[in-house]
């Protein structure tokens, strides 16, 4: 065979090659979600924006919302819309508002079935009219999520589906998909299942912890109400 | 004429004679003017319906409506022509040609089949339409030629008058000028001089412009009795076309419009259908339609289907930034909102309102979507809060929820709306289960006590 060899390590500078040991950094838009030692481990350093992330909580109550409180608050802010499509309760505001998140950026979709959740999602999707959308999907099947990461893929907005554990052994096209659990010292443990690079074997440990709960991990206060109540009580008269 | 999609060849027939035939008869040889029955024995299957001038009429009237987005100039030519003045609409719409493919592309999406032509006068332009003939005459000095070809039956004078026009060997305008005027002011009267003169721009030919009403209405009678959305939706497009023409016109747009299937027995089946802000967007209405259609069950077939939007509302133009601004999504918030109601229900997509209040599940109140918020400071509040508080149980002095609850945080008393029979009176904590969930519960202080699950801080 004539001519140069093909420089190899000019093939690899090519930005759409991507090393499957490594994290693609450059062309992955993002949001960041809040936690450094999250983004560092996302490609493009945050939730992927025009992307599926799936959320698989051990259980509810784990710190699901906390984990997302950070970037909702930064796209609320922004002026950016955030869907909530068939939450499982009602997302509560107060909570929301400590949490920094713009309240009048929040719209709640309820649906009745399962179908109308992923139609509702896909239209929030296509529109591109929102700054992130939440959905509860019951039972999705692959080529449903699939038709929902390319409605994603149109805008820019992350896209976050909750969903249930038992499912993290099934195919997904989710760019993204992680497992939260709980940690000894009370912090949220972030298992990366799956991520646009090298699988990570680590898993994360992020500090969401709500502030009332802070400092009170694992001993068992014996007398909870009158001292921590006094205490809360000086603490907001400083405050204020 | 409004073509459709059935089958068959149609025709209006007028005292036994075929007044007006769609391309599908005349595929088959029925012309105007032949006798029904000749058209029957050509196309069997032809479909022949008596003439309606008020249908017409009111078909006139809708195209008028619809046209007065394109000048302010807009008359009637009764029974089948609208003149529009466009000498002064050129430049807006970037030239004649443009002007035209509009008007074209409009007309054939309400299902019209129409001649277009233009002339310095308004009779002239109608006479060529009449005489079929798609021509744009921009001088006046092209126009003694171009009308002196057109046959005289344009005149529209009486029978009589066209019996004796053909009886001395007279076809067409230009054969009419060419006798002396006096004679033929004696014999067939000055009224048809005169036509002719305000074609030609020689005598002045005022007209009263139209003025669309303040409302919006317009019905289709559809050619069968229709039982599927998707043919509802062919017919109904074609009145939204003629409503967004109408609303542009006006520079206006609706927020609610109401389209009505009515049926042979039953009452009208009354489709309304709202919008967050007021618009005109042909196809937006469409799909609101068609969401509504797709999602309704018929009772009966659908004879005829009718739009109506009652207030209009003027719509503010927009200015558009010299860049597309950061952060702000480009996709439209109202058309989402509006898509998603229109398949789950108003009450489905809503906002939330904080409110100045102690108990908690009277803070939140559901509202629209980008309401006004206030700026209010709680204590630890959870993410989730359940519809209704859930009893749990209480197992040696310690609450109890899949396994004992250990109290982090509390406690924060609630005492509050003694005023409206709904009051309250807990001691709220956040404790932890034992799968190391956040939940929010409270002890009852009044009654019977007892402790309560009321949110998850997720």
């Amino acid at each position: 065979m004539a001519g140069t060899p093909f420089p190899f390590a000019a093939l690899l500078e090519r930005p759409d090659i991507w090393r499957g040991d490594s994290l693609s950094r450059t062309g992955t838009p993002a949001v960041p979600s809040g936690f450094p030692e999250l983004d560092a481990e996302l490609p493009g350093g945050g939730w992927p924006a025009g992307a599926l992330t799936e959320v698989l909580p051990a259980h509810e109550g784990i710190g699901e919302l906390r984990l997302l409180g950070p970037a909702l608050a930064a796209l609320s802010n922004r002026g950016l819309r955030l869907a909530w499509i068939s939450p499982p309760h009602l997302p509560y505001a107060p909570a929301l508002a400590a949490a920094g998140i713009d309240i009048a950026m929040l719209v709640v979709v309820r649906t009745t079935s399962p179908i109308e959740t992923l139609w509702a999602a896909e239209q929030a999707l296509v529109s591109n009219a929102c700054g992130a959308v939440l959905a509860w999907p019951q039972g999705a099947k692959y080529a449903e999520l699939r038709r929902l990461q390319i409605a994603a893929e149109g805008g820019r907005a992350p896209a976050f589906l909750f969903r249930s554990p038992q499912i993290a052994g099934e195919p997904s096209p989710a760019a993204l998909r992680i497992a939260l659990g709980t940690a000894a010292a009370g912090g949220l443990a972030v298992h990366v299942l799956k991520r646009r690079g090298a699988p990570l074997a680590r898993s994360l440990l992020l500090p969401a912890i709500p502030p009332a709960v802070r400092g009170k991990n694992h001993h068992v206060d014996r007398h909870p109400a009158a001292p921590a109540a006094a205490r809360d009580f000086l603490a907001r008269l400083v405050h204020a | 004429m409004r073509g459709w999609s059935t089958p068959e060849p149609f025709a209006v027939e007028e005292r036994h004679r075929v007044f007006a035939c769609d391309r599908k008869a005349l595929a088959r040889g029925v012309r105007a003017g032949m006798a029904v029955s000749a058209a029957l024995a050509l196309a069997p299957r032809l479909r022949v319906v008596p003439r309606d001038p008020a249908a017409e009429t009111e078909a006139l009237l809708g195209v008028s409506g619809w046209a007065a987005q394109f000048s302010p100039g807009v008359a009637l030519e009764f029974p089948d022509g609208v003149l529009l003045e466009v000498s002064g609409s050129l430049k807006l719409f970037g030239g004649l040609e443009p002007l035209l493919e509009r008007l074209h592309r409009g007309l054939a999406e309400m299902g019209w089949s129409a001649t277009l032509a233009g002339a310095p006068t308004p009779r002239a332009a109608f006479w060529l339409a009449l005489a079929g003939k798609r021509e744009f005459i921009d001088s006046v000095a092209e126009l003694e030629a171009a009308l002196a070809a057109l046959p005289v039956g344009v005149l529209r004078c009486g029978d009589g008058t066209l019996e004796a026009l053909e009886a001395i060997g007279v076809r067409t305008l230009g054969e009419l000028r060419a006798l002396p005027r006096e004679g033929v002011a004696r014999r067939l009267g000055q009224e048809l001089l005169d036509k002719i003169d305000r074609a030609l721009g020689l005598l002045s030919d005022p007209r009263n412009f139209f003025i669309p009403p303040a409302r919006f209405r317009a019905a289709i009678e559809l050619p069968a009795e229709v039982t599927q959305a998707e043919a509802l939706l062919f017919a109904a497009r074609r009145l939204i076309v003629q409503l967004c023409g109408f609303l542009a016109a006006r520079s206006g747009g609706v927020q609610r419009f109401v389209l009505g299937l009515r049926h042979r027995d039953r009452a009208a089946t009354e489709v309304a259908i709202g919008l967050v802000a007021p618009s005109r967007d042909i196809e937006h209405f469409t799909l609101l339609a068609r969401e509504r259609l797709f999602s309704l069950a018929l009772a009966e077939p659908v004879r005829e289907i009718t739009l109506q939007a009652d207030d209009v509302v003027p719509l503010a133009g927009r200015n558009l930034g010299l860049l597309l601004e950061e952060g702000k999504a480009a996709g439209d918030w109202e058309h989402l909102v509006e898509r998603l109601r229109a398949r789950l229900g108003t009450d489905a997509v809503c906002g939330l309102v904080l409110r100045a209040e102690h108990r908690p599940e009277h803070v939140v109140c559901v509202g629209e979507p980008d309401s006004k918020q206030l700026h209010l400071d709680f204590g630890e509040r959870p993410f989730w809060l359940l519809a209704r508080p859930k009893r749990i149980a209480e197992i040696g002095a310690v609450p109890h929820h899949e396994g004992p609850l250990e109290l982090l945080a509390g406690p924060e008393r609630i005492e509050s709306g003694w005023w409206d029979g709904d009051d309250v009176a807990r001691d709220y904590f956040v404790a932890r289960m034992q799968n190391e969930a956040l939940v929010w519960i409270y002890r009852e202080r009044r009654g019977e006590g007892g402790w309560y699950l009321h949110g998850v801080f997720a």
